[in-house]
């Protein structure tokens, strides 16, 4: 019998290559192939030539069929020992995060001491579906015997079956993509279009500012001749953004515009945890700890619930769970899908009525300081790889956590697809 | 690997085309292998002057499996197969005079001499000399060797140990270097020896066992072979690069079982980032090669303050504040480190165009002398490593003709490879060369500049 205890699994660092916008540096590179560079760059910055760590866990959101054991695949392709264990998962855009919850939560029971936690996407080598009739076309075909049966098969392609299905970032069940989904919580939450700019505006101007005092120099390891995200602008200003004409919501109220809402994006990150004797062992840093982490779902479909509002409802569990209030945290990492989904999350903290009648509270969480707000930049500067974000933000944080000395504590939110919410608690 | 003339002057067509055409016959150097024997084949030994040496010379060369021969008698006999090298112990020279027995016993053991053979003569310091025929004798030593080394052919070498009334123990490492294929294009160089405690090295094949190393510059180039020659030799590697150059160190890293440090050495907290990394990830470091270097080159009345700064900043400042901060901190820098620093054949000869690239190389060589003593008070040393022309990405832009003159103009008849100059930085980094302090090792095949 294993011990019943458990104990925190350490964050020890993190890779990840820099992030693309979709069609540019990496628009050759397939998912394997950045998620094996970026196992490589951890590889090399910690010294796991030919080790075999516990487990390798990660996803993607837009994957190939061929990919079924994506993060095998890509462990075999690197540095790291063949005997090496790794498993896909997928949460959407909580995908990162939730990898690194897994790996933790088997450190944390003393299943494995040591993994890594990972995801990446492309939007640029996407896979194309066929459409279903086609599909069922072509199977009825494959195990069609004879010739006959195989022409039979074939004479019932039409033309119109031939249109392939291209993956858009459109939620199944409204058919709306999921900026147009932000677009309503938006103005629901009557979030203003300068509010929106001016967060992005510092979230570039942050990250290049990162960049520029070598933030992010153990954080990143270039790939195919990219060293920075090249949707980063340091420049970035609101009155540049203020010339960019809305593309989500409609009429009056349309605040949302390329600028304050994250590009498509290709790229890949991965997490190094450990148990905190694998990392002493190693001489391996221990950055910060997870702590605990909570996920939850709203019903956006039919409960009249904004798409990427789950993370306003996981976090107070969360907070409750580790008797902690929202001002207990030092830093707040808060996924910037769309720069208004960041300012209706906090908006809705702040809200009497909302935290009482939706979250079931005594009195609002309140607000928190914007000065400890995404205090490197987030989504809207890097990017938004998906599956990859998850890992960004936990590598950056726990590095942020660590700079600051022990015992500080940052709380995580990322929103997903599907109306779902991945958060967590690191400390250092 | 040889580069592509070298190659083509020793295929069955090159040698008619090049021996008709009188051009240069470059030989395919021996160069060290692991596991190979320190010579292949026999040594002479012989002395001119007292010779308090050819005790220590013939048991280092027994300890190694080499087989020691006479000299050459005169009536030409010898007791058996050709040399792979020469040893003449010429301490103890009281003057002139006495330089007629290095010419005896050289002329004949020479000219039996193999391909890739090595002439080693061991002297005492001029500098010590008790009067002038004495520093007469010992000086003369200098253009001796330097013209054997001209006269050599087949990628054979010539070089010249001084070596100090007690500084005995501090032979053995050196002459093994000298001897073997890791000094293939260390050709024409006068080193001298101190007294020192001599650890023995732990192992011959792989001396840097234990050990933890750190390389600037390491992504590509002569970095990148000096960090492969490391760990080959034993040592864990930190490879250090700007974070642009991230993805080649990482397979740098990846491809010798080190790790990757991405770091601007010229940042302002760069010091103090490799200081915290050294003492969180491995406690202390054994090693440091200061290879990273850049060059910016214009005349001088042309260049710009960007020019002249960025290129001090990267080859010297950041020598000596990591230096500096490598032994502020306290217990960081391993009782016996060795310090290496690449300097280059411009800070000797001065060049055309590299003002400020030449002077920050010849500040290395100041740097590394004045701080050899304070090295050697902790057992550690610190020496400079001077390139001449090495075949790397940097020289591969260079204009056709530039090249091929710049690879050619030196005794060897070739350009060196990144591999001989990282040969030489590890054996500087061994146990067993605590003897060499505060010197400049050229890895010239004694080029005809500033020499
Ligand atoms: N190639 C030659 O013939 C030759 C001759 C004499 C001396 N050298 C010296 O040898 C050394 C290596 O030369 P090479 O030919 O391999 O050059 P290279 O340009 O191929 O490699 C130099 C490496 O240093 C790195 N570097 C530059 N600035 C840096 C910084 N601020 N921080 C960290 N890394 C930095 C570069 O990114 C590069 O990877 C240099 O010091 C050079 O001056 C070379």
């Amino acid at each position: 019998m294993a011990e019943s205890t458990t104990r925190r699994a350490a964050i020890v660092g993190g890779n990840r290559i820099p992030f693309a916008r979709s069609g540019t540096a990496y628009a050759q590179a397939s998912n394997q192939d950045m998620l094996t560079a970026t196992l490589d760059g951890l590889v090399a910055r910690f010294g796991l030539q030919g080790e075999s760590v516990g487990e390798v866990v990660a996803g993607a959101v837009l994957k190939h069929a061929r990919d079924f054991n994506l993060t095998r695949e890509a462990v075999l392709g690197s540095k790291l020992a063949p005997t090496t264990p790794a498993y896909d998962v997928q949460q959407a855009c909580g995908t990162g995060l939730e990898a690194a919850v897994l790996v933790a939560n088997k450190i944390a029971l003393g299943q494995i001491e040591a993994g890594i936690a990972g995801g990446v996407d492309t939007t640029s080598d996407a896979p194309l579906a066929v459409g279903d009739d086609l599909r069922r076309t072509l199977i009825s075909l494959n195990s069609a015997k004879t010739v006959q049966d195989r022409l039979r098969a074939l004479a019932r392609i039409r033309p119109g079956m031939l249109a392939p299905e291209i993956p858009r970032n459109a939620e199944p069940r409204t058919g709306l993509a999921m900026g147009d989904h932000a677009a309503i919580t938006a103005a629901e939450w009557g979030i203003g279009r300068e509010e929106q700019d001016e967060l992005a505006a510092r979230s570039h101007q942050r990250m290049a500012a990162a960049y520029d005092r070598g933030f992010f120099d153990d954080l990143v390891t270039p790939f195919l001749g990219l060293a920075r995200d090249n949707n980063l602008r340091p420049d970035s200003s609101v009155e540049k953004l203020a010339k960019l004409q809305p593309v989500f919501g409609t009429g009056e109220g349309a605040t949302m515009t390329a600028g304050n809402s994250t590009p498509l994006t290709d790229g890949a990150s991965a997490v190094l945890l450990a148990s905190d004797e694998w990392a002493r062992a190693k001489g391996l840093p221990v950055l910060a700890h997870l702590v605990d982490a909570q996920t939850a779902a709203v019903d956006y479909v039919h409960g009249g619930e904004g798409l990427l509002m789950a993370p306003v409802y996981a976090v107070p569990v969360l907070l409750a769970r580790n008797g902690l209030t929202l001002q207990d945290f030092d830093f707040y990492e808060i996924h910037e899908a769309f720069a208004s989904t960041v300012l209706a999350t906090m908006k809705a903290w702040e809200d009497e009525a909302f935290c009482k009648g939706k979250l079931g509270l005594d009195a609002p969480l309140g607000a928190i300081d914007r000065a400890r707000l995404n205090v490197n930049g987030s989504s809207l500067a890097a990017g938004h790889p998906f599956a990859a974000t998850g890992g960004r933000i936990v590598a950056s944080l726990a590095k942020m956590l660590h700079e600051a000395g022990p015992g500080k504590r940052g709380l995580i939110s990322i929103c997903a697809a599907g109306g779902q919410g991945v958060v967590a608690i690191l400390e250092s | 690997m040889a580069d592509w003339y070298t190659t083509f002057a020793n295929s069955g067509l090159g040698t008619t085309i090049t021996k008709q055409l009188g051009l240069p016959r470059p030989a395919e150097l021996r160069r060290h292998e692991p596991g190979q024997p320190l010579l292949p084949g026999p040594v002479v030994v012989g002395s001119a002057g007292a010779g308090r040496l050819r005790d220590t010379v013939t048991a280092v060369l027994r300890d190694a499996g080499v087989t020691v021969q006479s000299p050459v008698t005169a009536d030409g006999a010898t007791d058996g197969e050709k040399p792979a090298a020469v040893v003449l112990d010429a301490t103890g020279l009281t003057g002139p005079g006495d330089l007629a027995g290095a010419h005896d016993f050289l002329a004949p053991a020479i000219k039996r001499l193999r391909a890739s053979g090595r002439v080693l003569v061991l002297a005492d310091p001029p500098a010590e000399a008790t009067s002038p025929a004495q520093a007469a004798a010992r000086q003369a030593v200098d253009g001796l060797v330097r013209s054997i080394g001209k006269e050599l052919l087949d990628g054979s070498t010539a070089n010249a140990l001084f070596v100090p009334e007690g500084a005995e123990a501090s032979l053995a490492g050196p002459l093994r270097f000298f001897l073997s294929g890791r000094s293939a294009y260390v050709d024409g160089q006068l080193l001298t020896v101190t007294a020192a405690d001599v650890p023995e090295n732990p192992d011959e094949v792989a001396p840097l066992a234990g050990k933890v190393a750190v390389v600037t510059g390491a992504a590509r180039g002569i970095g990148a072979a000096i960090a492969q020659v490391l760990a080959r030799d034993g040592a864990h590697v930190v490879a250090v690069d700007v974070p642009a150059a991230g993805d080649k160190l990482a397979e740098v890293a990846n491809g010798i079982g080190g790790t990757a440090l991405q770091l601007d050495i010229t940042a302002a907290d760069a010091p103090q980032r490799l200081v915290e990394h050294l003492r969180e990830r491995h406690g202390g470091v054994d090693v440091v090669v200061h290879n990273a270097g850049i060059t910016r080159d214009k005349l001088l009345v042309n260049m710009d303050a960007t020019r002249w700064n960025t290129v001090m900043a990267v080859n010297l400042q950041a020598q000596l504040d990591i230096t500096q901060a490598l032994l502020d901190a306290d217990g960081l820098l391993r009782d016996g480190a060795r310090v290496v620093c690449v300097s280059s054949q411009s800070g000797i000869a001065g060049n055309r165009g590299q003002t400020n690239y030449a002077a920050s190389k010849a500040g290395v060589i100041g740097m590394v002398r004045a701080w050899a003593p304070g090295f050697a008070a902790r057992g550690a040393t610190i020496n400079a490593v001077a390139p001449g022309f090495i075949v790397t990405e940097m020289t591969a832009t260079m204009p056709f003709g530039t090249r091929e003159i710049g690879s050619r103009i030196n005794s060897l008849q070739q350009g060196g490879l990144p591999v001989d100059v990282a040969e030489t930085i590890a054996w500087l980094s061994q146990p067993a060369a605590a003897g060499v302090n505060g010197q400049t090792v050229r890895v010239c095949g004694q080029s005809m500049l500033g020499a």
